[in-house]
Order: C-alpha cells, then structure tokens, then sequence
C-alpha cells in the first residue's frame, strides 16, 4: 500500500468528522467528529512519517495529540455537562448564546 | 454394650457429630424460624445428645486412664484430615494447612464439661428466656455458641483453635447485645448497645496479640499443629544450648496475651463485668463457664512452648488479677457483678497455676470452675426471674425459704467454690495452691514471684469465701426488702456508710470526680467536630460503665440536657430500684415489687440440680480411695498429667524427674510436704472467710459500716474498680479518638487538600488567563469593534449564534481559499 | 465455541449495548430485560469457564485468542487466562449481572444507563483478559467514560465534583502509564526478531533474561540519573495505585463513592478497585522486577499506612458510605503488603484478598444503599434502633460487617490471614515491623465496625424512622450471593486457591522471587 490509501483514509476521516460537526444535532457527536478530524491528522502524521525520511517523529506528534485530545475531551464534556445544566439540552441549536 | 475402648474408626466420626449437631441446629433454627416450632426443645435435645457423646467418650479417656494406657488421638488415625489452606507446589509440602483433630485427655476432660453445661444451659434457658422476643434467635446463637467451642476444644493446631476462638468473640458480642434489640428492656438497652462492643473489642485486642505470636510461631516451624509444635520447641530450646531463644520468648508472651484478652485477665479484665449485660444463660454459659476458660485451655496446650519468663508473667499476671478481682467482688451489690469478678478472680487461679507450673492443676481448676460457677450464675439467673429481674442484693434477703432448690444448689456450689473440703472446688483450689507451695519449697525453682503469687492466691481465696457467702446471706437470710419501697437502702446504707448506690449498678449518680471529667472532655473533643448529639452518643458508647452511668448528670452539668442520653437516663431513684425491665410474664414495672418472690419451673430447676450435683461430685467422683478422700489423687489427675498431655518425652522436658534414689526420695519428701501445706492453708483461708462473712453479715450487721468508714478513699477506689475503665478512657480510648481525629484532619486538609491546590491553582490560572483575555485582548478588540460596528450592523444577519453555522461558514471559507490556492 | 470463549464473554454486552439502542426509552422493561440477559449470558459462561474448562493444574496462558490487530505498531488481538485473572473475572460477571437488578430502582433515562453499564462491562473485562499492552490500555480508557457519566449523570448532589475528580485523577494515571508504555514498546522493539513488542507475557520473559532494560530508547538505560526500569516502575505503578486507591491517591474514592448510585458504587468497590492490584500484578511487577525488588519494602510501607491509616479515617467519618469507602482503602492495603512480601502465601493472600474484599465490599455498599433508600441521608449519628423494625436486614448487614472485620469462617480472615503470614514470613528485612504495625488496622477495623453497627442498628429507635420495611426480596436477592461467598470462601477457601496455585507459583517464578 503506498501513502495514497492512508492518505485517503485520513481524508475520508476528516470529511467524516467535518460532516459530523456539520450536521449532528447533539454536542457528544460534534466532540466525536472533533476527535475523528484529530486522529486524520494523526494518521496522516504517522503517514508521512512511515514514507518519508523521519525516524520517529510523526508517532511523537501522535501521541503527543492523542494526550491533548484526551484532555480536551476532559474540558469539553466538563462544558457538556454546564450546557446541559443551562439549557437543559445538549443539542447546539439551543445553545445560542454566542448571538449576544 | 458398649465397649470402653477407643475405636478410632468409629469414634472419631463421633466426635465430628459433636460439633456438628450443635452448627446444624443452627442453621435449622436460622433458615426454619417460623416453621419449627418447638426449635428450642429439638436444639436442647440435641444439646442431650451431645452431652451424652461427650460423657460417653470421656468415659473411654477415663477408662484408658484408669488402664494406665496412653489416651492420645489424632484424626489422621482414621485418615479424618482436612487439607485446609494450600500453598503451592514449589514450596515444601509441609506448608500446607491441614487441619484435624485432636483428641487428648484435656480435650476429653473439656469436651465433656462443655457438653454438659451447654446441655444445662440450653435447658434452664427455655424457662428463663421464655417469652422474650428474640427467643430463637436466642437459642440459635447459643447453639452457634457452643458449636464453636466444641470446636475449639477439638482443634488440632492452633490456626483452627484460633477461628473458633474469634467465632466464640463474635458470638459473644451477639448474645450479650441480646438485649440492645429489644425496645421492652429498657435497662439493658442502654448498657447492652455498648457492652457488647466493649467486649468483642477488648477481647480482639488479646486475639491480635494471640495473631501475632501465631505469626512467630508459624514463620519460625512452618506448623501450627499442636503436637509438632512441641517437639520443635523441645529442638529449639535445645539447640539453643538448653536456654529459650528471645523469639520463642515474645511468641510465648504473645499467645499469653490471647489469654488474657480472652480470659480476662488484667488489664484486659474490663470487658468481662459488662457482659453481665447479656441474659444470665449466657453469663453461665459463655462468660463463666466456657469461653473464659478458652484462654486457660490455650495456656494449656500451648505449655510447653511457654519460656520460664513468660511463666514468671503469666504467674504474676494470674496472681495479681486473682486478688485484685476478689477485693472488688466484697464490694459489688449487684448478683451478677459479684460473680463477675469472682470468675475473674478464678480464672487468675487457674492462669497463676499454670504461671506456677502446675498446668494440670490450672486445667483442674477449670473443669470444676465450670461446674460450679454455671450453676451459680444459673441459680443467679433463678433469682433474678424469682425477683422479677431485680438484681441488687439489697432488695433481696430471705429467698431461702421462697426458692428452697435455688438455695440449695447455689449454698453447694458456694462451698464449691469458697474451697470447703469435699467439694469439687477444694481439690482443685488445693492443687493450685499446692503447686505454688510445690515451687517455693524447693530451692532450684523458688523464686519472688511464686512467693507473691502464693501469698495473693491465698488471700484471694479467703476473699472468695468472704464474698460469696456475703452474697448468700444478703440473697437468702434475713428478711425479704423487696418490698421496702420508701426504706429500701436506709438500713444498707447506713450499715455500708456511704452514700451513693453500687457503681456497678449503672445508674446515674452524684460523686463521681476524675471519671467523669475525662468522660466530658470527651464529650466535648467531639461536640466540637460533630455536633452535640454526636458527643453525647459517643461518651455513651466508648466510655465504661462510669461514663455511662454520668452522662445524664454529665451533661446536665455542662448544660446538654436537653437532648440524646440525659433523655433516656430514668431519674437515679428509678435505676436504683429496677435493674430490669418488664418480663412479657409480668407486665409493668409498678407490679414488679408488688409481686413475692417464687420458685423457678422446674425445667430450669432440674439444670441447677444437675450442675449442683456436679458442684459436690465433679472434683472426685472417680476417686480410687473414697476412704481417703483428701490424699487420693482424683479423677483429673488421674485422666490428665503432664505426660498424658503432652507425651513422655516433652512432659520429662518440661518439668524433669528428679533422678536417682535420693533425689526422687527429695521429691517425694517435697511433694508430701507442699500437699500438706496447701492442704492447711486452704482450709484456713476458707474457714477463715467463711467465718467473717457470718460474722459480718449475721452476727454483727454493723461492722462492715465501721470498716468502709475506716477505709474511707480506699474503700472508694476498690468499689470503682480501682479506676481501671476511667484510666482506660482517658488513655486509650483518648488516644485513639486524637489520632483518629488527627489523621481524618490530615486527609481531608493535607491530602486532599494538595489535590484541591492543585485543581484550585489551574482554575486560577484560567481565571487570570480569561482576565487578559478580556483587559488587553478585549480592548484591543474592542477598539477594532468600535471601527467594525458599522461592519457589524451588515453582517448582523448572518450572526445566528450556532456553532455549526460558524463551523460551516469557516469551512466554506476554506473551501474557497483552497480553490483559489489551487485555480490559480 | 470455546476457542473463542473469552471474546464472547467479554464481547456480549456490547451487543446488549447495541440492542438497547434500537429499544424505544419508553420500554424500560425491555431494556431491562436486554440487559439482564447481556450481563447474565457472560456470567454463565465464565461460571462455565471456572468450574468446567480451566485447567488448574498449568500455570499458562489458557483459552488464548491472538490474531494481528494493528500491524503498524505490531499490536495484536490477543487474550487469555489465568488462575489469577480468572476468578475476577468470574467476580465481575457476577457483579455486574447482580448490578442489573440492583439498579431497578433507577427512574432516569434509563435506556442511557443500562447502556453505559454494558460498555462498563466490556472494558472490565477487557482489561482482564488482555495479554497485550495495547489492548489493555484500549479497554482501560474504555471502562473510564461509562464510569464518569455513571456517577456523572446518575449520581448525588455533588456528582459533578465527584466525578471529573475521578476522571482528571484516573486520567493523570493513564497518562504515566501510557508514556510508561511507549517506551517499553519502543524498547521492546529494539530487540533483535521480536514480533509482539506489545506483549505482555513477552515483556515479562525479556525482563527476566535482563533484556528490558530501556538499551533501545533514545537516552539509554538511564534518564536524570534514574534507571529506565525504575521510571517505568513508578509510572506503572502510580497508575495503577490510583486505582487501587492507596494512600496517598485516594482521595477521590470517597467522593466517588458517596455520589455514585448504590450500584455504581458496588462495582467501583466490588471489580474496578481490583483493576488497580490487577494492573499491578499482571502488567507491572513482573515487567521490571529489578525495580519491585529494590523498591518492595517501601511499598510493604505504603500498604501499611494505606491499612492503618485508612482504618483510622473510617472511624472519624460520620457518612455511612464515606466509612465504607475508607474501610476500601484500609483493606486493599493489604493487596499491597502481600505483594511486597515476595512469598508464595502473601501473594496468594494478595490475591484471596483482591476476590474477597469485592464480596464483602459489595455487601457493605448494598447495605448502604438499603437505609439511604429509605432514609435518603446516611448520617451515622441520624439512626438508631433499626434492629428493632428491620432484623433481617440487621442480621445480613452483622454478616457482612463480620465478614469485613475479619471474622474467621468468613472470607476475609483467611485472605487476611494468609497475607500476613506471608508477610511475616517474607525474608524481606522489616517486613515483620510492618506485619506489627499493620495489626493495629485489624483492632481499628472491628472498632469501627461495630461502632457503625451500634449507631445505626441498636440503642434506641428514631421515631422518624418506626415505619420503615425491612428488606424487599429484591435487596435480598441481590445481596445474597455475596453474602453465599462470604461464607462460603470463609470455610472453603480452596475453591479459590485450587484455581490460582499453579499461576501464581509461575508468577513467583517469573519475579525470581
């Protein structure tokens, strides 16, 4: 398989996750797609770094993302919960907030 | 016929049946309460069946004794073992736990006291516990009661011994708490709640020490089995150059430290009077009769790993709790606490005896203690319903002729006890006192302890006498004061010259100084954490009987009255008449004193005529020379010696025979003299305390008045236990409560206060990071918005507010900069 | 069927899960029922597993699946047993399939949570069955989720406290073990022909023929004058010591606990505590045994202060459920101290003591939930005379006590018992001070065991409370069969032992104890 296919893969993860953010009406799905475009790009990390010249250093990146999208998740279902304590829902369209 | 001889085949599968009924009795009793019932009349005729078992095959020890064949078995003759706790295969098998049993001369001897008192028990209970709400409950934890002990009795190493001993705590704890369920004992209730904790507490507090030494014993043999355990010893000690190594020293004590939890021995003596909480069956039954003499039974097996150190402890720890509980017994009013600490003081005889190397002697002791103190504590018991639970001496006197049996087995076990030639406690008392003069006499093995040892046993058994036949005389002479209401105490009181009821009564009263004082800081320490109730309901449940019987007045002083203990506390002249509660029998308090005093069923009078039996025949009834009585040896020393115990080669190195003609003459010379000697002292002591008492107590009322006036302070200090359960509040318990509170503070401000820092200090750095945000970023924005504001009013529509139409209208921005990017 | 027994134990209740969704919520008792039968349907056959097929005479890997999963980093499918994982796995089909019906009483969203409890199951599992390093951090993190929105959503007043403090702590042990586990993996990958760097028996055997020593990483052998294998050591074991909880990560077990609902608090306490002595066992001592050697007696340390200590605290507390909580961390301790002890009856105690407390802790938190479903507060000083109108549930809740203070005949002592035996006996020096010290913890416990039970069962009734039911056959039912092992263990500890003798003398062996 050459880098192609993984990068078709990463691709179609993304647009996954993009479409996810798009459309999905309820916030756990839109942090799903959140950390479905992360790991594109991680897979696109550890790609590159499979056929390119590096030694180790897209797995690094990896990992490295892979520990912040942990604590983002931490974060953001710590805001779900507060969202869903003030509007009593989690679906985004409700939380509208930002307007003001 | 049956055939005398022991049949391993067949006898061993009996003996499993002895445990076995008992535990299956309960079990029945548990699941099948509603169902079953007459449950109390099948378990006491299993209870038969196992008393019968347990006479038959002590019958065949005798038997084989009187044969003068070795009586020692072992289950793993019948291929009876029971591969119990495993390890492993890359270890030696030896580590393996197997457990089975032992069946010995003391096992035999012990085996058959249990089954017969248990039957005793079992039987006077269905009269004495008639009517009580938690009757099968009743019945079902005595029944695990004994199962344990039956099993305790035939364990074969000390790991076994040890779950039983635990397992008889644990159903301690549940029968003196008998009455902390039932809302119709008022009484009780309040002192039940927490005897029983008090109890399984101090006790545990032996267990772990025994625990500990099991640890040493295990990690230096590798085998808990008691009969190996011997042998090793004997190794040891020998290649050791003869002397006992320091380990083996600490183990020793270590186990003794079981024994004294156990058999409440000083200082750990405290928990036993307030047993006295649960019903009088089980104060027979477990406190006087059995469990107690658990922890002389472990002393006696585990002799001959006990260094002379450990026996110079033991010896002065057996001395010094006999006296001490015998000078507190001539204090106590109440029935039950007399006998209390009168087995305390007995259990220190036996513990002394064994101190004194007289091991046969102590284990003597204690088949006849049995006998005798469970019929006293059941006759106690018959008075105590004769009198409608009423069980202040005081308002007794003149039963004799109310309750004829009751007094006659309770006179017999008396002189049983006070050591009144040809009853069943003057050989053994005898024995514990010959065995100390045994050891003085001769100059290789006198030492200063034995000396105080003899000097204390001896006073304590004058003591013994005094107090118990005080006990008769106030019970059943004179007239009855029951009835007395309004001048009930006038004349006692007078006569004792004091003022104040019994301490030992648990009631609330006045002079209380330095108990109390630590019992309120307590109080205090914790109101300040927890609230008042908290503080109240604590001073309730950890503090002996002193804080108990003050916190009503405690708290009252220091303006708590209102709320938790003072509440329920009856007014002090109530507590002082009616130690009890009702008696679904007899209705209400107000008839209790109304009513005369009765005989017992006969269901409950035909236990006391057994046991009472046994009070006169238990010590000789298989004397070789009836003619002879006081030279001949009884049927326990015949059944139980040293070498019977423990085998020739261990009893010869535990106690040597003398060697050669002039030597073994020597002895023989000593032992006839000792014999004698503690044959006059005895009696001596006895006569001597009998004689008081009739003096005190029928002859010249007023002269026990004078004394207390005389003694004065010291006097006090003896009817308060000699302050033992305020210094243990003060010390132990304080100290327990500081370092729970202080280790409580650390982990809610150190520990989890560092993790809070830690969240707290990340807030914080987000909170200045948003102040940043909106000082220096907000206002540079908020200049470009002004600029923008025109911009805005344009772009207004397409400000929504949802994420995701941002999100699309960004990624369609990206969209497009990439077709740009690419296009062009 | 049996040669992929494992996945489909660990693997059913994600169907369960899926089969949920598709219920409508307003059908709770079709939920229900899914989920009784996703979480029943595992227990037999691990019932199965335990008493029909597991061979008890071998210390191996039994019933192994192994199959490449992601080739890239060369991890792989691969799962089995032992006689140590064995029985909590058994342990924790029991516990969850008992947590259905013990979760009857729960009205919220309800589809939700069944679903969350199947997800909770499949990681558990996963964990005790993975044999592969990466599969166990998988199923690690994947117990984590359900656990958060369990207390998360489903829990007390404070339940939001409560559960992102579980969270952020058992997340900041994931982390250290998983950095722990990259570098292993990347050392492991230096070796010359290995095919499984993520292996976990493979680690072990490289670590006993001294080859795991970090050779491969890009610092060497050493990092700020420390060696590799203590880093590893320390990070492995400080995730999994959070979990176990010990002193001093524990804070978080009582607020965990006191939020979660009755359940959900059974099972932290009964299996996911035991994750932690687990981890610890499986896949962090036997991969750096040099480091457990040199560092064995300060965790006999650690485990005495967590026993002590945690006995001391459980006798302050006036919540109920907080003094349950800690008597958690007091006798998990005891996981601790058998372990350091390096013999062969202080692992096994180790190890009795990991199934036991999971019995006796489920007991003690059921009865907690008892009163606070009635009462709806658990403030100790609050009761009072319970006996009186509920003696059934006084007389369960006096086993349960008992069987928690240690009480011989049941199961506790003789965990207890054999750890520390084992203890004393350990040639470790000190190790017998610390037995010494530790036995002060047995006194505590009783102590404040029995003090609980006074204040709450005898003395005098609350009026408030006179009209209370004893226990429905419901509650009985569910504490029942732990309360059967309690005693059942108690008398025949050897069920347990048989299973696991022959692993852990190959246990003992690969630590070169």
């Amino acid at each position: 398989m050459g880098l192609g296919a993984y990068v078709a893969v990463s691709g179609a993860l993304f647009a996954l996750g993009l479409i996810a953010i798009l459309v999905r009406r309820n916030v756990i799905y839109i942090l799903m797609g959140i950390e479905m475009i992360l790991n594109a790009a991680n897979i696109n990390f550890v790609a590159f770094n499979r056929f390119g010249s590096m030694k180790l250093d897209g797995q690094m990146f990896a990992i490295f993302t892979i520990i912040l999208a942990a604590a983002e998740a931490a974060v953001a279902l710590a805001i779900v919960l507060n969202v869903f304590y003030l509007f009593d829902s989690i679906k985004p369209s409700e939380a509208d907030l930002l307007r003001e | 016929m049956m055939s005398l001889a022991f049949d391993p085949a067949t006898d061993f599968k009996l003996l499993l049946a002895v445990p076995a009924i008992p535990l299956v009795g309960y079990v029945l009793q548990i699941f099948l309460r509603k169902r079953l019932p007459h449950g109390d009349k099948l378990l006491t005729l299993g209870m038969f069946v196992v008393m019968c078992l347990t006479v038959y095959l002590g019958a065949k020890g005798l038997h084989a004794a009187y044969a003068g064949e070795r009586f020692f078995h072992h289950s793993s003759e019948a291929g009876l073992e029971f591969g119990w706790l495993y390890s492993t295969g890359t270890v030696p098998a030896a580590q393996n736990l197997v457990m089975g049993v032992l069946y010995d001369p003391l096992g035999a001897a012990m085996l058959a006291v249990v089954g017969i008192v248990s039957f005793c028990v079992h039987l006077f209970s269905i009269g004495y516990v008639h009517g009580d709400k938690r009757y099968s409950i009743f019945f079902a934890n005595i029944s695990l009661f004994t199962f344990a002990m039956l099993g305790l009795v035939l364990a074969d190493n000390l790991l076994v011994l040890f779950i039983f001993w635990e397992l008889m705590g644990a159903m301690s704890y549940l029968l003196i708490g008998h009455f902390s369920h039932d809302p119709g004992q008022p009484f009780f209730h309040r002192w039940a709640t927490w005897a029983c904790k008090k109890a399984f507490l101090t006790t545990r507090v032996g267990d772990v020490l025994l625990f500990v030494g099991i640890f040493i014993l295990w990690d230096k043999f590798h085998t808990l089995r008691f009969t190996e355990l011997w042998a090793a010893a004997k190794e040891t000690v020998a290649a050791n150059g003869g002397e006992f190594p320091t380990w083996l020293t600490w183990a020793g004590l270590c186990v003794f430290g079981g024994t004294v939890g156990k058999s409440a021995q000083f200082p750990l003596h405290i928990w036993l009077p307030d047993a006295m909480a649960g019903p009088t069956p089980v104060s027979a039954m477990i406190h006087a009769a059995t469990m107690v003499a658990a922890g002389v039974f472990l002393l006696g097996r585990m002799y001959p790993l006990l260094s002379p150190t450990v026996l110079s402890v033991v010896t002065v720890v057996g001395a010094t709790t006999a006296l001490f509980a015998a000078t507190i017994g001539t204090t106590c009013y109440d029935l039950k606490a007399v006998l209390a600490y009168s087995t305390i003081s007995q259990l220190g005889f036996m513990v002394a005896a064994v101190g004194l190397g007289g091991v046969v002697a102590g284990m003597f002791h204690m088949t006849t203690h049995a006998f005798f103190k469970a019929c006293l504590f059941l006759s106690a018991g018959s008075v105590i319903h004769g009198c409608h639970h009423v069980q202040d001496m005081r308002l007794m006197g003149g039963l004799r002729k109310k309750m004829p049996i009751t007094f006659a087995c309770m006179l017999i076990c008396t002189l049983a006890i006070a050591g009144v030639p040809y009853f069943a406690g003057f050989f053994s008392k005898d024995e514990v006192i010959k065995a100390g003069f045994l050891k003085i006499l001769d100059r290789r093995t006198f030492d200063g302890w034995s000396l105080y040892a003899l000097l204390a046993l001896s006073l304590a058994a004058a003591l013994t006498a005094f107090y118990m036949f005080r006990l008769i005389f106030l019970t059943f002479y004179g007239e009855y004061r029951g009835n007395q209401k309004q001048h009930r105490f006038s004349a006692m009181l007078a006569a004792e010259g004091v003022e104040g009821p019994d301490p030992n009564e648990h009631a609330a009263h006045d002079d209380h100084g330095a108990a109390h004082g630590a019992h309120d800081d307590h109080g205090h320490a914790h109101a300040q954490d927890h609230g008042h109730a908290h503080g109240d309901e604590h001073g309730h449940a950890a503090h002996g009987h002193a804080a108990h019987g003050h916190a009503a007045h405690g708290h009252a002083a220091h303006g708590h009255a209102a709320h938790g203990h003072a509440k329920h506390a009856p007014a002090p002249k109530v507590a002082h008449v009616v130690h009890a509660e009702k008696h679904d029998e007899h209705g209400g308090h107000a008839e209790h004193h109304a009513h005369e005093p009765h005989e017992s069923p006969l269901v409950m009078t035909v236990a006391l005529m057994i046991l009472g039996l046994l009070g006169i025949f238990g010590g000789h009834f298989w004397l070789t020379e009836p003619q002879n009585v006081f030279n001949a040896h009884p049927w326990f020393e015949k059944l139980v010696t040293p070498t019977t115990l423990y085998g020739e080669e261990i009893a010869s190195w535990c106690a040597p025979e003398p060697v050669g003609e002039a030597a073994v003459e020597h002895f023989e010379h000593l032992e006839h003299a000792a014999h004698l000697d503690a044959l006059i002292v005895s009696s001596i002591v006895a006569g001597t305390g009998i004689l008081l008492a009739i003096l005190f107590y029928l002859v010249w009322p007023g002269i026990p008045g004078r004394i207390v006036a005389f003694l004065g302070q010291a006097y006090t200090a003896v009817r308060r236990k000699y302050y033992i359960d305020e210094l243990v509040d003060a010390t132990v318990l304080k100290l327990t409560w500081k370092l729970t509170y202080f280790q409580k503070w650390i982990d809610e401000n150190v520990i989890d206060g560092l993790v809070k820092t830690v969240g707290a200090l990340n807030k914080f750095l987000g909170v200045f990071a948003a102040l940043f945000d909106k000082i220096v970023i907000d206002g540079a924005v908020n200049a470009v918005a002004l600029a923008s504001q025109v911009f805005g009013a344009a772009f207004r529509l397409v400000q929504t507010g949802r994420i995701q139409q941002y999100a699309a209208f960004a990624v369609g921005g990206a969209v497009l900069t990439a077709a740009w990017l690419i296009l062009a | 069927m049996t040669e992929h027994l494992l996945s489909w134990i660990t693997f059913l209740p994600l169907i369960g899960m899926g089969l949920i969704f598709f219920v409508p919520s307003t059908n709770t008792a079709l939920v229900k029922t899914i989920a009784l039968i996703a979480t029943g349907i595992p227990f037999l056959l691990a019932t199965w597993l335990y008493f029909g097929l597991f061979s008890k005479t071998t210390g191996e890997l039994q019933f192994v699946e192994r199959v490449d999963w992601i080739s890239g980093i060369q991890a792989q499918y691969y799962i089995g047993i032992d006689g140590l994982s064995l029985p909590l796995v058994w342990l924790s089909t029991l516990l969850l399939f008992i947590g259905v019906p013990a979760s009857f009483g729960i009205e919220k969203s309800q589809k939700a949570y069944y679903a969350l409890l199947m997800l909770l199951e499949v990681g558990i599992n996963g964990v005790f069955v993975s044999q592969d390093y990466f599969l166990f951090y998988v199923f690690w993190e994947v117990m984590l989720l359900p656990m958060y929105f369990l207390i998360g959503i489903w829990g007390g007043p404070r339940r939001e406290y409560a559960a992102i403090k579980f969270f952020l702590y058992t997340l900041a042990g994931s982390v250290l073990m998983l950095v722990a586990v990259v570098a292993l993996r990347i050392d492991m990958g230096g070796i010359e022909g290995m095919q499984a760097p993520f292996s976990i028996p493979e680690m072990m055997a490289k670590a006993k023929a001294g080859l795991l020593t970090g050779a491969h990483l890009p610092f060497g052998g050493t990092l700020l004058g420390m060696q590799f294998t203590t880093w590893v050591f320390w990070f492995l074991f400080i995730g999994f010591a959070i979990k176990v909880p010990i002193v001093p990560f524990h804070t978080w077990l009582p607020d965990a606990h006191v939020e979660a609902p009755t359940p959900i608090s059974v099972i932290l306490a009964g299996i996911l505590l035991k994750l932690g002595g687990y981890g610890m066992i499986r896949a962090c001592f036997p991969i750096v045994p040099s480091a457990f050697h040199e560092f064995a007696y300060v965790l006999g340390v650690i485990g005495v202060v967590s026993i002590v200590y945690g006995a001391f605290v459980a006798l302050g507390q006036t919540d109920f459920k907080r003094m349950v909580a800690y008597s958690s961390v007091s006798h998990m301790g005891y996981v601790l101290l058998g372990l350091a002890a390096m013999t062969t009856w202080g692992t096994t105690g180790a190890a009795l003591q990991m199934f036991n407390h999971g019995t006796s802790a489920a007991v003690l938190f059921l009865v907690v939930g008892v009163i606070y479903d009635r009462a709806h507060h658990r403030d100790l000083n609050g009761f009072g005379g319970l006996s009186q109108i509920m003696p059934k549930y006084w007389a369960l809740t006096t086993l349960g006590f008992f069987a928690a203070l240690g009480l011989p005949g049941l199961a506790g002592f003789v965990a207890e018992a054999m750890t520390l035996l084992g203890a004393y006996e350990s040639a470790l020096p000190g190790m017998k001070t610390l037995v010494l010290i530790s036995v002060i913890g047995i006194v505590i416990t009783a102590a404040f065991l029995l003090y609980a039970m006074q204040r709450v069962f005898l003395g005098k009734l609350n009026p408030k409370y006179a009209g209370y039911k004893d226990m429905t056959p419901r509650e009985l039912l569910c504490q029942a069969p732990f309360l059967f092992l309690c005693v059942a263990l108690g008398i025949f500890p050897f069920f347990l032992t048989d299973v696991m003798r022959a692993s852990i003398d190959q246990w003992m062996a690969t630590m070169g104890g």
